[in-house]
């Protein structure tokens, strides 16, 4: 906000108090309200680049799409990636109640300047992927989101609650997927148990490296921005997973993981924070496909984007005429 | 290990919050489509209910891009469209007198008024 260009220190120490008092009171921030402006730069990187996660994220499943075994699974497919470009544009709409353009979000992305999450960087090898993401992606996807909710940011955990109720048919399917693959030969329940080798690791790499690598975590938290840390999320999604694992009658590639009654958590092995780091960069299996393709169909569509607006433009002079 | 910090929270996986660009107003290079504000009305019975927001080229389109974002498991039965250039807001400041005359009319309220628990009907 522009106030705080001209206010003088005790308006500003007043306006900040009032801010606090908000967040202390778990009243939300609306976008016409003063906010400190790391709280600002904080959630347009944050909604920003959640919303570049669900566009990119069309991309490994709608690799599915025309390859789906039946009409039915290929209605479901075509449901849930345009649920993915629907989160993406609510999540857009929020970070633009915070003064950014969505053009700019865009170039953004595509230059790689921003980031998406690291897990959509990763190949969909077998249709039985399509499954996984939607039981384990999608599973921890709910873990982190279902929080968010309650943030105390108010367009965006109003953005969350509409995501939060589509989620759950995602992951949903999957499981069903997965389940009917597990019903079927001994060679598709290989192939379920080899997509879930894949992509156990990378699920849990979704909720970020260990809290003692994320020194903002307590300001996020402080703010009301971020609900639960980076460990504790991870662990309740473990915990989530390992009964509906033996339900599907699959393992997890973790020769550590074990209940432990004492903590009433399961224990479980480290992720390679090294890959992580790797795939952040930009060094994963995907990276620089995921970001072409991105690249290729917004530029592709310009020409759609200008010819509307003359279109519009003519329309107006012509009624105006 | 990384030095960079990152948040689970960043919604369908973890995003870094640093070394990143948080993005400026009006920066981008192509003119963009209008934002629109959408408004659904979820049943009969009920107001139109603000709900998000969405860029279209014209009044058109942004109906027809309101209804594939907004309503695509029968959260609507009507939905409309404003350019939100044409919406018109209070300030958001809680010392603006806006709302003040509201506070110190308390004889707006029924419960101002006693009356005798034994009239029926009050």
């Amino acid at each position: 906000m522009t106030t705080s260009d001209t206010a003088t220190d005790a308006q500003l120490s007043a306006l900040e108090a009032r801010f606090e008092d908000t967040i202390a009171r778990s009243e939300r921030i609306e976008p016409r309200d003063w906010m400190p402006e790391g709280y600002r730069k904080t959630l347009v990187r944050q909604i920003a680049q959640h919303a570049h996660s669900e566009i990119i994220g069309m991309q490994p499943e709608g690799n599915w799409i025309t390859r789906a075994p039946s009409l039915r699974r290929k209605a479901i497919l075509l449901a849930k990636v345009q649920d993915e470009a629907g989160h993406g544009l609510y999540l857009y709409s929020a970070a633009e109640t915070l003064g950014v353009s969505r053009g700019e979000l865009t170039e953004m992305l595509i230059e790689g300047r921003q980031k998406y999450s690291s897990i959509f960087n990763y190949p969909t090898l077998s249709y039985a992927d399509v499954g996984t993401i939607g039981w384990l992606v999608d599973g921890a996807a709910i873990c982190n989101q279902v929080p968010l909710c309650r943030t105390s940011y108010g367009p965006y955990g109003r953005a969350m609650i509409r995501v939060c109720k589509e989620e759950s048919f995602h992951q949903r399917q999957g499981y069903e997927l997965l389940m009917t693959m597990m019903q079927g030969t001994e060679e598709q329940r290989a192939m379920v148990q080899e997509s879930v080798n894949r992509f156990w690791w990378p699920a849990l790499m979704m909720f970020g490296p260990p809290d003692e690598d994320s020194p903002n975590t307590a300001q996020s938290m402080a703010w009301g921005i971020k609900r639960n840390t980076n460990d504790d999320l991870r662990q309740r999604f473990v915990d989530m997973s390992v009964p509906q694992a033996e339900a599907l009658g699959v393992t997890f590639p973790d020769p550590d993981l074990k209940w432990n009654a004492e903590r009433g958590h399961h224990d479980f092995g480290e992720p390679d924070w090294d890959e992580f780091m790797q795939v952040v960069k930009g060094n994963g299996p995907c990276n620089a496909q995921r970001i072409a393709h991105r690249r290729t169909a917004h530029e592709d569509g310009a020409w759609v984007r200008e010819a509307a607006l003359a279109f519009a433009d003519r329309q107006r002079e012509a009624a105006r005429a | 290990m990384s030095g960079q910090d990152f948040t689970t929270e960043g919604g369908h996986g973890a995003v870094p919050l640093q070394g990143v660009p948080a993005a400026k107003p009006g920066h981008g290079s192509e003119r963009e489509w209008p934002l629109y504000e959408v408004f659904v009305r979820g049943k009969r019975g009920l107001n139109h209910v603000h709900v998000g927001s969405l860029h279209a080229a014209d009044d058109e389109m942004a109906l027809r891009h309101a209804r594939d974002v907004y309503t695509r498991r029968n959260e609507g039965v009507s939905v409309w469209v404003v350019q939100a250039r044409h919406v018109a807001a209070s300030s958001p400041d809680e010392k603006d007198p806006m709302f003040a005359p509201s506070g110190d009319k308390v004889y707006r309220h029924p419960t101002f008024y006693s009356i005798p628990d034994d009239v029926p009907h009050m």
